[in-house]
């Protein structure tokens, strides 16, 4: 797997998930820097975590208007797989690949934790590793992770299978402690109609070494290595 | 220039004394701008003029201490070529003021002095010190303090881990936010702030340069009277995003050989950085004004000379540098300016609009500002109060539910929760244990980071207290397994012109001295911070201890979460059952005083060694410090962090039970063990003194067979007190 991580001004998670790709797919993604116009053939792009732009005009709105992006959404709209997490998420979000939007935590606090999350959909390329309706755990840690779609977005998510994961409690409950910043429907990572762009808050390559506590986030990493190798 | 009126003077902060010095030192009257450098370079917050004599005394050597104080930041070698680099400092006055950005920008400080050096940041921790919880202010600033904090540290990147955070009345009016950050360099490519070589371009890259922050160190090296908020101009306004930026500019460009010397712009901003790089380096500065990036129009040059903007560096740069540092600046989108030389006239000369507007010699100004010998008087001494004139509680076990709730020991997940502690994905023990623990990146190795100090102790004998901080610090960091490397001390206090609030400087160095001696644990950088007063009243002594240790393999960490059932609980160290002081005598028993728990440094290093060694031979399965609260507290934190029960007894020789189970005695450790025979054996040949209290399991806590109580019980105690505080109406 051949991988690409867009790299921003603010991005704090770009090594993270450098780190947890090599290891996942045993060579370094390319690290591409938000200025360029192009893009190198790869198998999959990933808009990591981190405050791009400061966050400080709205997040990921900045980093949406980035010149590289429009080459991300171009491969997007050819099927190349995108993951984004956290801000990378909040960055689809803005950018229009993912419906919906990512307000500030309901708490108006940010919050990191490590957070269960249900595994809502193994049908995606990203997911395929897990169990449906698994309970795992991964880090989360954001000001702005409170999911917002309206009604008619919600449905049409859940009616095509595209929420792949939902804040939980360690029984895989819901519940008002299980939602840590008050996501609509406990939303903790959508898919595109395509099933090709994930956006999740959660932090699946902060999980994905024994030593850091957990190792849920690597079957992310892995599976997607074993679909695309396929 | 308008003729220097005694006001003048007075208003910035030099004594006559010190202004007949400046005259001296000139040969003529200053002008307005130099009386502001002089002003700021001798405030006590830059020139450490009260505590330098003291200070001196400090042990700072080791064979693994690459660079000792006086520098941003202290190095300490951890192996395989690379270096530890930390320091921790106040930002106690702009917090008091506003807290949120008090707070941010004191940790954007500390990170910069880190990476200034060439580190690449890892964490960051941080104590508090707030007022009473019922007092009006106190909750106002822990939200802000806290989400500054989190704000500024979350942005950049850097896991914050934990730290400190205790309330008490005598920090009403006072609070104090200590941050602290530690990172890790190459040991071959470390930076230093000595601007050696005549000619060189002197850079200034990051942030524009504002009206914001203009005599913050003056405002630090002076006691609030009650109209504390009148002083809001004088706090900087932080900006994470472009200290992220800067901090990749500089690790970028420091990859190169373009740097020759690099300061951040901390306190007193471009005055007391260009006088660092130039006294050190033992060069002369010429700056042209006009070149410094700004924010606004019209700055004057003592605007100029005073701001503390923050985000800012300056740098002396090779020659032929120039080109390579402007494209990494440039590509990470901030100010890049080259606005002066270094020459060899060892002067300092200001130009604005083409006019020379002022000559300072920098040798004078830097190194011979004034040194005091302050007149101090040792405290008085408090007597030792005897266990059995402490009452004893009914039941052992409400008392301790009341102590896990009460806010010095109630959780901190509110405040933890804030702060990102996962990115950078090294981190292998966040807050909540004896000490923080994070991986070496690319290395098995692992760093454990702890800050300690008891204020209750310090209050009551500044001496022994200060020894116990570091003694704490020590144990922390051995208790989860680490070989304690270094200190960074910042000591609080109040005004050193009263002889009494220098005693306690007096014995909070000579207190630090003595316990860095016996265990061999030197400081490597450090902060003192005075004037910690308002209308008078004066904060308790509280030199707080950042300590920095080794783990030669990350995976063989301790934590002090119980990790089976069936295993024995090992109390290591001689209990007397010492209440003076003590939490237990002011939550339960309603009264502070009496003696602090004396500190035998010998007993702590053997102790100490004794557990580290155990841990190592992966004997030991969890490992706590027996500190606040005394060892039923200890054991019940080792019970919330595991969720697994314990039952213990107390010995019939023991002191009268409410001691032995509340006492603070130094010195100990709680241990689980699956093979209790080998832990004694060991702990004989070591003359450690050792007993197995009893075995872990279920889901209770059991004393003595008469009292229990449930984890959960427990649990809902320790949880509840911080957010209901924090959201109550």
């Amino acid at each position: 797997m051949r991988a690409a991580v867009i790299v921003f001004p603010g991005s704090n998670c770009d090594r993270d998930i450098q780190v947890a790709l090599r290891r996942a797919a045993g060579a370094p993604p390319v690290m591409v820097w938000h200025k360029e116009t192009s893009l190198p053939a790869v198998d999959l792009i990933v808009l990591p975590g981190g405050f791009s732009y400061g966050d400080y005009l709205r997040c990921g709105a900045m980093a949406a208007h980035s010149p590289v992006v429009a080459e991300v959404a171009a491969r997007a709209r050819k099927g190349v797989p995108v993951l984004g997490i956290c801000n990378g998420f909040q960055v689809l979000t803005e950018t229009g690949l993912l419906p919906g939007v990512l307000m500030r935590n309901a708490q108006l606090r940010f919050v990191c934790r490590t957070q269960h999350l249900s595994v809502e959909t193994t049908q995606s390329l990203f997911t395929g590793l897990y169990r449906p309706g698994e309970v795992i755990a991964m880090p989360i840690a954001h000001m702005d992770g409170s999911y917002f779609a309206d009604d008619d977005t919600l449905r049409s998510l859940r009616d095509e299978d595209r929420i792949a994961f939902r804040y939980c409690d360690a029984r895989g409950e819901g519940g008002a402690d299980a939602n840590p910043n008050g996501s609509r429907d406990r939303i903790a990572g959508i898919l595109n109609g395509r099933r090709n762009v994930l956006g999740l808050m959660p932090h699946p390559e902060r999980h994905a070494d024994a030593l850091l506590g957990g190792v849920d986030g690597a079957a992310l990493f892995e599976g997607l290595v074993r679909a695309l190798a396929a | 220039m308008s003729a220097i009126t005694p006001e003048m003077v007075r208003e910035h902060g030099l004594s006559a004394d010190e202004y007949a010095r400046a005259l001296a030192i000139l040969g003529r009257e200053p002008n307005l701008t130099e009386l502001g450098i002089f002003s700021a370079m001798w405030s006590e917050h830059c020139s450490y003029k009260s505590s330098k004599r003291w200070l001196r005394t400090l042990p700072t050597e080791a064979p693994w201490v690459i660079c000792g104080p006086g520098e941003n930041a202290g190095v300490v070698d951890i192996g395989e070529g690379l270096a530890c680099i930390f320091k921790m400092e106040s930002h106690n006055h702009p917090s008091f003021i506003e807290p949120y950005q008090g707070a941010a920008t004191g940790v954007g400080g500390i990170l910069r002095d880190v990476f200034t050096m060439g580190a690449r940041p890892v964490a960051s921790l941080n104590a508090l010190r707030f007022g009473a919880p019922a007092h009006p202010k106190t909750r106002h600033l822990v939200a802000g303090v806290v989400a500054g904090i989190g704000g500024y540290g979350n942005c950049v990147g850097v896991p914050t881990l934990g730290g400190e955070c205790t309330f008490h009345a005598a920090y009403d009016g006072n609070i104090l936010v200590n941050a602290m950050t530690v990172g890790v360099a190459d040991a071959a490519r470390i930076f230093y702030s000595a601007a050696a070589g005549v000619g060189l371009s002197v850079v200034y890259v990051g942030s524009k340069t504002g009206r914001d922050g203009i005599h913050g160190a003056t405002m630090a090296s002076a006691e609030f009277a009650s109209d504390s908020e009148a002083k809001r101009p004088t706090v900087q306004v932080g900006d994470p995003f472009t200290e992220k930026l800067l901090l990749e500019a500089c690790l970028e460009l420091m990859a190169t050989d373009a740097i020759v010397a690099i300061q951040d712009m901390g306190a007193a901003g471009l005055t007391c950085s260009t006088f660092e790089m130039a006294s050190k380096g033992g060069v002369g500065i010429e700056l042209d004004l006009d070149r410094v990036p700004m924010r606004e129009d019209g700055m004057s040059a003592y605007e100029l000379m005073l701001s503390e903007s923050q985000e800012r560096m300056l740098m002396v740069l090779r020659p032929g540098g120039e080109a390579e540092a402007r494209r990494v600046f440039e590509k990470w989108e901030l100010d890049f300016a080259v606005i002066g030389r270094t020459t060899d006239t060892g002067r300092l000369v200001l130009r604005q609009n083409g006019t020379p507007i002022a000559e300072l010699p920098v040798d004078p100004l830097a190194e011979a500002a004034p040194e005091y010998d302050r007149p101090w008087i040792p405290a008085p001494g408090v007597a030792v109060i005897p266990p059995a004139a402490v009452p004893a509680p009914d039941d052992p076990l409400q008392a301790l539910e009341r102590l896990l709730g009460c806010p010095d020991l109630a959780s901190k997940r509110w405040i933890w929760e804030q702060y990102d502690q996962t990115v950078m994905a090294d981190t292998v023990q966040g807050p909540g244990g004896d000490a923080a623990v994070v991986r070496v990146h690319g290395t098995a190795k692992a760093l454990a980071i702890t800050s300690d100090c008891t204020p209750r102790y310090c209050a009551a004998d500044a001496r022994e207290g200060a020894r116990q901080a570091v003694a704490e610090a020590w144990r922390n960091l051995t208790a989860v397994g680490a070989k304690p490397l270094a200190i960074t001390d910042n000591l609080n206090l109040g005004n050193p012109e009263r002889p009494e609030i220098m005693g306690q400087l007096v014995g909070c160095v000579e207190g630090i001295r003595d316990a860095c001696l016996a265990l061999d644990f030197p400081v490597v950088s450090g902060n003192v911070s005075l004037y910690n007063e308002t209308d008078g009243a004066a904060i308790p002594p509280t030199p707080t201890i950042g300590a920095v240790g080794l783990i030669e393999d990350a995976t063989g960490a301790c934590t002090l979460a119980f990790k089976a059932a069936g295993e024995a609980v090992v109390l290591i160290g001689t209990t007397a059952g010492h209440l003076g002081a003590s939490l237990y005598l002011r939550e339960i028993a309603s009264a502070e005083d009496g003696a602090p728990p004396p500190v035998d440094l010998a007993a702590e290093k053997r102790n100490g060694d004794f557990v580290r060694a155990e841990i190592a031979a992966g004997r030991i399965s969890a490992c706590h410090d027996v500190s606040d609260g005394g060892l039923l507290v200890a054991l019940a934190e080792m019970a919330l962090a595991g969720d697994i029960g314990a039952e213990i007894a107390v010995p019939e020789d023991a002191p009268p039970a409410h001691a032995w189970l509340f006492g603070e005695d130094q010195g100990r450790y709680l241990a689980s063990t699956a093979d209790a025979e080998t832990v004694l054996e060991g702990a004989r040949a070591a003359r450690v003194p050792a007993m197995v209290i009893g075995l872990t399991g279920g889901g209770r806590l059991t004393v003595g067979g008469r009292h229990a109580i449930s984890i959960a019980h427990l649990r809902a105690a320790h949880e509840d007190w911080m957010p209901r505080y924090m959201s109550a109406p």
